[in-house]
């Protein structure tokens, strides 16, 4: 977010933890506003929201909302960097003062579960029971006092998405001193024993080594081999040795134990109603619907439908303001600066270079005010729950639709919105296939295309051809995944376990705000890797300069780094049928695939007008022949292009988005390659097998 | 007869993924990985829970099962290792 956040003056550092789904974001921005920061945990793609509020006597304070996890007992990044920052293993962030511990007071059991894990970090935590509207709708009986009495800590019931109980949480957080928690969640005795035990062995700070021991001690093999050192991975062994020989599993016994004591409290100070008065929630009702064999799947593709709509339609109107904008600030920067070589690197490289950003703004956001939607109101689970069948046909996980779906539009928003998918590796082959979907960018190349192949076709049979294209993607992008999911990225397929959150009316308060993040995100780190990489190739394109000024434009891009570079792929892609002027094509668009269209233009010497036209562009392809006077765009390479263009990467926006969300050069460089890979082979394919059946 | 039918006259344990929807059990023991019993645990899922199959996905996989008060998804192939009996 824009405002910056002051840290340096902060009285005290306050985290927000809890299960994902109980309104800690909607705290977090009730209680900050609009002073707040998104930005990543350095070194892993976990977003790190920070902000700044003041205390019930005006203290500043900062406030770190830490990703939704269900314990401490990590299964995943964004578990293990909340573990971390509450035990004080990241350098980045220091450990809080205080934890305010968010529940659902509407499903309290499961919630209290990480919350009594929280009491043994010795931290004062304050419980936030939020959403008592739902739980008293419910029919549930919340005795405030009676939970403070048997938890020992702070409850402040609350209504964060209105503001209810904000006043009282502030008081709460600004007591001098902050109690510590008055009772601590069970423990069988022995285990207890043992932990502390351990505790004295191990090198952690003296306030977490109790916390640290006890999670080693409930840890499975792999996970302690994973986490420890030999010495301690064997005295843990040893300690879980003696508590199996007193009968108790150090793996289950815990967890036991404490959702007895959590379903105690529950019985005495949240009672639900008996179950002859039980009904059947709104959200229940829904549920019969939305995941109905039929009407499930009427509103997914509904609601699919129009938000795949609303992306190609609704974003073409900011998009074509954006690029006439982009051309009226190039004009008014030819009117300022003198012709010349500056004048070109403003407005051909870094004003085309900003616009080329920019243009994707409408996309991105569209994209995630719908996902913002789908999330918030609950639905996103039911989709994934309607998909997880077919995605788990090639190892992925149910959440990896929507990402693919956005693909459609653009990879750009697609890409970005994995982050809701918790496995890294699931993540990955996301990313790594979703620029195989067919993009609206595509689209020129495909119209062009078509347009020479079938100069007289009817609108059946070019759709028809156009269709095929956007089905060869798609099956490639499945394929893709099957592969890397058994090759590259190979593992234990994760168990799915997905929460189906009870549907909630959405904040648009939080959409907005989760939106204009992702916007910024996009445009300060995606922008400057495009902004720099347009630059690059604006100046292959310009230079060397020829000697002559007065040659024709397609002599002087022959005679540039990029022309010169066409010549040098020329061996590569004469399998393909294609000659040097296509391999400048090539080169022209790796920056975004619709700029073939204009660098045809240009190669073929067409003025800066009909350069953009695919109609003109089109003649003069259509009349062009080898030195030996065949033509050069036979049908079948024709065919050959398109599914080149279906298979190869040539976007750089998408390369630098693929950057910044796997933090790496590592998985977009592969990307390329596997991408052009397989482009090649494509095309190859598509030209050799067709000339074998007597095809030209 | 399907196991679920045996179950009810003989009080043997049945699976969870073989449960009909709307019908409930009380968790026996997991016979799956320690760190998938675990985690199913530590989501609430422990011996001696209440389950209820509440409804199938229409393709067959996964299954949205109540626990604790809450709706949870899992995938008949872990489900199939969560040993329960009939209530």
């Amino acid at each position: 977010m824009g405002s910056p956040v002051e840290t340096a003056d902060a009285v005290r550092h306050v985290a927000i933890a809890g299960n994902p789904n109980c309104g800690k974001t909607t705290l977090f921005n009730a209680l900050t506003g609009m002073r707040q920061k998104t930005g990543n945990y350095p070194g892993v793609t976990v977003e790190r929201k920070i902000g700044r509020f003041f205390g019930s006597h005006g203290e500043p304070m900062l406030l770190l909302d830490l990703p939704g996890s269900y314990s401490l007992q990590v299964r995943s990044l964004d578990e293990a960097v909340s573990r971390d920052v509450l035990l004080g293993r990241r350098e980045d962030t220091p450990r809080p003062d205080v934890i305010v511990a968010v529940v659902d007071a509407s499903n309290l059991e499961r919630n209290l579960y990480l919350v009594a894990q929280l009491l043994d970090l010795q931290l004062p935590v304050v419980l936030a029971l939020n959403m008592v509207d739902m739980a008293e709708q419910a029919g549930i009986h919340l005795d405030i006092k009676g939970l403070e009495e048997a938890l020992g800590i702070p409850v402040i019931p609350m209504i964060a998405s209105r503001g209810v109980g904000l006043i009282e949480l502030r008081q709460a957080l600004s007591c001098q001193p902050l109690p510590m928690p008055a009772r601590k969640a069970p423990i069988p005795e022995a285990m207890e024993r043992e932990a502390q035990a351990l505790a004295q062995e191990l090198k952690s700070a003296p306030e977490v080594a109790y916390s640290e021991a006890l999670l080693l001690l409930t840890q499975h093999e792999q996970g302690l081999k994973e986490q420890a050192d030999a010495a301690t991975v064997q005295r843990v062994q040893a300690a879980q040795q003696r508590l199996r020989s007193q009968g108790i599993d150090p793996l289950s016994a815990l967890v036991e134990l404490r959702y007895e004591w959590i379903a105690d409290i529950c019985a005495r100070y949240a009672r639900k109603p008996e179950e002859a008065a039980y009904q059947l929630t709104l959200s229940d009702r829904l549920d019969a619907y939305l995941t109905h064999r039929i009407w499930g799947w009427l509103a997914f593709v509904g609601a699919m439908a129009l938000m795949f709509f609303s992306i190609f339609t609704l974003a073409e109107y900011p998009m074509e303001w954006i690029e006439a904008g982009q051309e009226w600030v190039g004009e008014l920067a030819k009117a300022w600066i003198p012709e010349g070589d500056l004048q070109s690197l403003v407005v051909d490289g870094i004003i085309a270079g900003v616009g080329g950003v920019l243009v994707f703004l409408p996309q991105i956001l569209i994209l995630f005010f719908f996902l913002g939607l789908l999330e918030d109101s609950g639905y996103m689970a039911r989709a994934a729950f309607l998909m997880d069948r077919l995605m788990s046909s090639v190892g992925l996980h149910g959440k990896s639709f929507i990402p693919m779906l956005s693909s459609y539009a653009c990879a750009i928003p697609g890409i970005m919105a994995t982050r809701t998918i918790e496995n890294p590796k699931d993540r990955l082959v996301t990313i790594l296939v979703a620029p195989l979907m067919s993009c609206s960018a595509r689209l020129p190349v495909y119209i062009l295309m078509i347009a020479l192949l079938l100069p007289q076709g009817t609108s059946w049979a070019k759709a028809g051809i156009m269709l095929s294209m956007y089905a060869l993607g798609t099956a490639t992008a499945f394929l893709m995944a099957w592969l890397f999911k058994r090759t590259l990225l190979k593992g234990e397929t994760p168990m799915l376990l997905l929460e189906l959150p009870p549907y909630r009316l959405p904040s648009l308060r939080n959409i907005v705000i989760r939106m204009v993040e992702r916007a910024g995100i996009f445009v300060k780190r995606a922008g400057t890797v495009i902004l720099a990489l347009s630059v690059i190739l604006w100046a292959l394109l310009t230079y060397p300069k020829p000697a002559d000024p007065e040659i024709p434009r397609g002599e002087a891009l022959a005679q540039s780094y990029a022309g010169k570079m066409g010549h040098a792929i020329e061996p590569f892609i004469k399998p393909l049928g294609y000659d040097w002027k296509i391999g400048v094509g090539l080169i022209g668009s790796f920056a975004a695939r619709e700029l073939f269209v204009s660098t045809m233009g240009m190669i073929y010497n067409l003025d800066d007008e009909h350069a953009e036209e695919v109609d003109s562009v089109k003649e003069v392809m259509a009349k062009e022949t080898h030195p030996d006077g065949s033509p050069v765009y036979t049908p079948l390479v024709c065919i050959g292009l398109m599914v080149f263009y279906v298979l190869a990467m040539q976007c750089i926006s998408t390369v630098a988005v693929v950057r910044r969300e796997t933090n790496s050069w590592k998985w977009p460089l592969f990307q390329i390659a596997y991408m052009t890979a397989l482009a090649w082979i494509g095309a190859f394919l598509v030209v050799h097998i067709g000339r074998l059946f007597g095809f030209s | 007869m399907s196991s679920e039918a045996i179950s009810q006259q003989t009080g043997a344990p049945v699976v969870l993924s073989e449960l009909s929807v709307g019908k409930k059990g009380r968790v026996v023991r997991f016979d799956l990985p320690p760190d998938q019993a675990g985690r199913l645990a530590e989501m609430g899922l422990t011996r001696g829970s209440v389950v209820e199959l509440v409804r199938i996905a229409p393709l067959g996989d996964p299954i949205d099962i109540k626990v604790r008060g809450y709706h949870l998804s899992l995938r008949k192939r872990e489900a199939a290792g969560v040993v329960i009996e009939l209530l």
